[in-house]
């Protein structure tokens, strides 16, 4: 029995597709009301995870709840107070903006269809354009129109998978806004994304890689975590420099950031110890820093992966 | 150096590149066919499939035709008769009736194709020499199928008493086959074709719409959306089916209309009954096209799937050519197929002016297709994307 306060709750989920392990042993909780950040590199298995939090698939292994439900056997309890949105663009190209809200409307039973579909259209800055086919609309408006479509029958939960990819940042801005009012009406949203600066606008985030959950918490807390040392380098024939020292005993990973070098390392001594004889080379200035997000995603990847 | 050289051998002739592209593309489009195994079975099938129906099962001088026989006395004259008339191979005695309205119910079905009266008195009247009538009548609703068979009957009355004794040697032949062409004496074909048409227009675009439906979803990407709603495959299915039961209806009546106002097709039964047993066929070609789009994997499969059932429904059905004339098997599977029902059903109706009595065994078949094929379209639909 879950909490009343926790909106999803699973354990150990696992599922492979054709003898391939795309989730293995993931467990996950989310407090209701908040920003859930999934993150991970493509194929990590975010998709499929989301996927089995709404019944859309079935978890070779594993056990949970999502809004109390059980994701086993109340899939279509789950289906009627989850919104998801999908990856890609979901919703009927050839019906227009009015129809396919008006579609879910009625598809969740609401009391009148046109009335919401019209309350929607104004919430989402769609009027005048009600009468055009949802397939003509330039990206940024699909992404906007598909996640009015999946909030339309008030659900408590939203899954979105990667809902700003291939969008351009003023519309990526408006797409987060929107989310924080959601949530701030008291839904609970589990978000999945590449970005890092999208990581940093959610309460908590989870990382993801190879189908395992590697990292999650606050972004401060999983930051400070990762016991990650980082060293900012800048100066002359950078390149050379990230080949030379790329695999040296101590330095974990080597990434460059436009005119500057992250160099960084697990344990602070052997860190400094490989790093030594470059310090002193003429043109270069090299500044302790804490490690950024990316670099703590990045260096959990490459472990995860010779783990693998 | 030449500007093409980067591409083309020095002195090698520029054509070279032209044949490794196609050669190229050549090995691409064979990796594909590969793995389109729908496609393959085709390639395969639909030859295989027409070469045997062509050759084995269509027959366009059929035989074995069924026949009831009305015998008002029983006499060696008349059995001998009907024994010459079975010697033909075009009639096969499948019932014997003690009265005419039973004869005209099995007509009307469509049960037999011929029906022979031997009246009473037959035989004396023989011995006299007053060249009696033998009266025979046949279906004609089908001309093909009816024919050749009411060809054959000239020769029957010659010979069929040869080995009989105590005939007169004057009266030749010494009794007269009186045929007549029910429901189309005027063995007109247009009679038998443009009622026919409806059946087979409807079966091809029902299969069509409904065929591609659920693969279109899923290949659009509508369908994880969808699956990720709170409805149900049976709402799912009869939401795009029942659109389509309008558009079929429609079809059909501009098909019936077109042809009794520019053909002359009569309408002898009961227009509601027809509109009625339409509807229930075209559900059930629906149903068997939406069966088929929860069974393929793309839009092509679906496609490919609906052609394959169409082929045998158009050339087992008794549409292009008798049915009465093929043999058993070929008879059993084109009782399993929706438009050998419907044809019986218009043509009973529109023709012979049959009644639901008559036809409700067809009606039975097509209902019981359509509940069968959308018991395994349900079970077959998939909630999930596992």
């Amino acid at each position: 029995m879950s909490a009343p306060d926790i909106a999803i709750d699973v354990r150990g989920l696992t599922k492979s597709f054709g003898g391939r392990v795309v989730v293995r042993d993931l467990s996950m909780q989310v407090r209701r009301g908040t920003i859930y950040g999934f993150l991970g590199p493509n194929g990590s298995g975010k998709t499929t995870t989301i996927r089995m939090l709404c019944g859309l698939l079935t978890p070779d292994k594993g056990e949970g709840t999502c809004l109390g439900y059980d994701i086993r056997t109340q899939a279509r309890e789950i289906k009627r107070h989850v919104g998801y949105m999908t990856q890609r663009f979901s919703l009927y190209q050839d019906l227009s903006v009015r129809e396919n809200l008006e579609f879910v409307a009625r598809l969740y039973g609401m009391p009148d269809p046109p009335a919401a579909a019209r309350a929607m259209i104004a919430r989402l800055g769609l009027e005048g354009r009600e009468r055009q086919l949802a397939g003509e609309l330039s990206g940024g408006w699909k992404q906007r129109l598909a996640l009015g479509a999946c909030t339309l029958p008030n659900p408590q939960l939203l899954l979105l998978d990667e809902p700003t990819a291939g969008v351009d940042p003023k519309a990526r801005r408006e797409f987060w806004n929107e989310i924080h009012a959601l949530a701030a009406e008291g839904l609970t949203v589990l978000v999945s994304t590449h970005y890092m600066d999208e990581a940093e606008r959610c309460h908590e985030i989870a990382y993801i890689a190879y189908g395992e959950l590697l990292a999650h918490g606050t972004v401060e807390g999983v930051i400070e975590r990762s016991k990650l040392v980082t060293y900012t380098v800048t100066g002359d024939d950078l390149q050379r420099l990230a080949a030379e020292l790329e695999h040296r005993p101590g330095v974990d990973m080597v990434a460059p950031f436009g005119g500057s070098l992250h160099v960084s390392g697990r344990d602070p001594q052997a860190l400094e110890a490989a790093i030594a004889p470059y310090r002193d080379r003429p043109g270069l200035n090299w500044t302790r820093s804490g490690p950024s997000l990316e670099d703590v995603f990045i260096e959990l990847m490459t472990r995860a992966r010779d783990n693998f | 150096m030449s500007v093409l050289g980067a591409a083309d051998a020095p002195g090698a002739a520029p054509t070279n590149g032209f044949w490794r592209r196609t050669w190229a593309m050549l090995i691409k489009e064979f990796i594909q066919l590969r793995r389109d195994r729908v496609s393959f079975a085709m390639i395969i099938m639909i030859p295989l499939m027409q070469l045997v129906l062509f050759g084995y099962a269509i027959n366009t001088q059929p035989r074995d035709l069924p026949t009831a026989v009305l015998l008002h006395e029983r006499s060696d004259v008349g059995r001998a008769i009907l024994a010459a008339l079975a010697n033909t191979r075009y009639f096969r005695i499948t019932h014997e009736v003690r009265t005419e309205a039973e004869f005209d119910r099995l007509m009307a079905s469509g049960q037999v194709l011929f029906g022979i009266e031997v009246p009473a008195g037959f035989e004396r009247a023989l011995r006299r020499g007053d060249r009696p009538a033998l009266l025979i009548a046949g279906d004609a609703t089908d001309p093909v199928a009816a024919g050749s068979a009411l060809g054959a009957l000239a020769q029957v009355a010659q010979t069929a008493l040869a080995y009989e004794r105590g005939i007169p040697e004057f009266s030749s032949p010494p009794f007269e086959i009186r045929a007549h062409a029910r429901y189309n004496p005027a063995a007109s074909t247009q009679l038998n074709i443009v009622p026919g048409l409806v059946g087979t227009i409807l079966t091809m675009t029902m299969l069509i719409f409904t065929a591609l439906s659920v693969t279109r979803e899923i290949e659009r990407g509508t369908m994880e959306s969808l699956l990720s709603m709170p409805i149900t495959p049976i709402e799912i299915m009869l939401g795009k089916i029942v659109p389509y039961i309008i558009v079929g209806f429609l079809q059909a009546s501009l098909i019936i209309g077109a042809g009794v106002w520019l053909f002359g097709i009569p309408v002898l039964g009961s227009l509601a009954l027809l509109a009625g047993l339409s509807t229930l066929f075209i559900t059930t070609n629906l149903s068997i096209g939406y069966t088929f789009s929860t069974l393929a994997q793309n839009q092509l499969q679906a496609v490919q799937m609906a052609m394959m059932f169409f082929l045998p429904n158009i050339l087992l059905s008794g549409f292009m050519f008798p049915f009465a004339g093929m043999p058993g098997w070929a008879q059993w599977i084109g009782e399993a197929l929706p438009l050998t029902h419907y044809l019986r059903i218009v043509r009973a109706i529109l023709l012979k002016g049959a009644t639901f009595v008559d036809l409700h065994y067809d009606a039975a078949i097509l209902l019981g297709l359509m509940l069968v094929a959308m018991t395994i379209a349900v079970t077959r639909f998939r909630r999930t994307l596992d």
